[in-house]
């Protein structure tokens, strides 16, 4: 008894149309950058008052860290800033906050003399699954802000809280 | 306490980046932690860095309870010429460290 081969079925355009929308959906995830602005920045009263009104920039700033992290007692973290920077646009300061500790920002650094390269790397403690924020300044008052969210598995902080 | 590891490149052109990096043994107590009988551990974490390189401050760090205890940096400073790199750091425990590495550059 001879079995025919199983029929593939036609390649069909709806099939085609929701591969398509899932492609963009994936890249839409990838690249949040260019959808990016103020409204984004967690509602942290710490990083409100910093910004006291101003608007950042986005795009020129990232925050590369790993979207999930077992261990919130150390999680590596890489902060750059597209350059060139322009004569009296040298990068001055970066501050990181987090939407969740209870000490919002995490740290602070300060370029007495621009960088030789606008990159930054340090490891984080964070309770709980958030949305992290860095605000670079410039030499001239610009600000330009990157955020990321970390999905954290065990939460730094559990004595105590 | 204060026992820091510096690593920087064995030699470095004039005008290109010094990779620096530093990991400074500190436990960056939160002040949240209780000990055993259940008083709060006192919050202790690097409040002030600093580093100079030929005795110019070029990077200063204020690290609060959210980086990881023994902090460690990476960043970029542009070589000038050969000298020293120095970090000084104080703690909230008024506790002070320095750790010091020679900058080639060839």
């Amino acid at each position: 008894m001879s079995m025919s081969p199983p029929r593939r079925p036609p390649r069909s355009l709806p099939r085609r149309r929701a591969l398509q929308a899932g492609a963009a959906l994936v890249a839409a995830r990838l690249l949040p950058a260019g959808a990016a602005s103020m409204d984004d920045l967690p509602g942290v009263r710490e990083l409100t008052e910093y910004l006291a009104g101003r608007t950042a920039q986005f795009g020129r700033l990232a925050l590369d860290i790993p979207r999930l992290a077992d261990n919130g007692n150390a999680i590596p973290l890489r902060i750059a800033m597209r350059g060139p920077f322009a004569a009296g646009a040298e990068l001055r300061t970066v501050r990181l906050y987090s939407e969740k500790n209870p000490v919002p920002l995490m740290a602070r650094f300060d370029f007495a003399v621009p960088p030789a390269k606008a990159e930054l790397d340090t490891r984080i403690r964070l309770a709980g699954t958030q949305r992290i924020v860095a605000v670079a300044e410039l030499a001239n008052g610009d600000l330009h802000a990157a955020f990321a969210d970390v999905a954290v598995t065990v939460s730094a902080c559990l004595d105590g809280s | 306490m204060a026992f820091a590891r510096i690593q920087l490149p064995p030699s470095v052109k004039r005008g290109d980046p010094i990779e620096v990096r530093i990991s400074i043994r500190h436990p960056m107590e939160t002040g949240f932690r209780v000990d055993d009988v259940g008083r709060t551990i006192a919050r202790n974490t690097l409040r002030d860095l600093v580093c100079r390189y030929r005795g110019a401050e070029v990077f200063r760090a204020s690290l609060g309870s959210g980086i990881a205890a023994n902090p460690y940096l990476r960043f970029y400073v542009t070589a000038t010429e050969s000298g020293e790199m120095v970090f000084e750091w104080v703690d909230d425990a008024g506790e002070r460290g320095d750790a010091r590495a020679a900058v080639v550059v060839a």
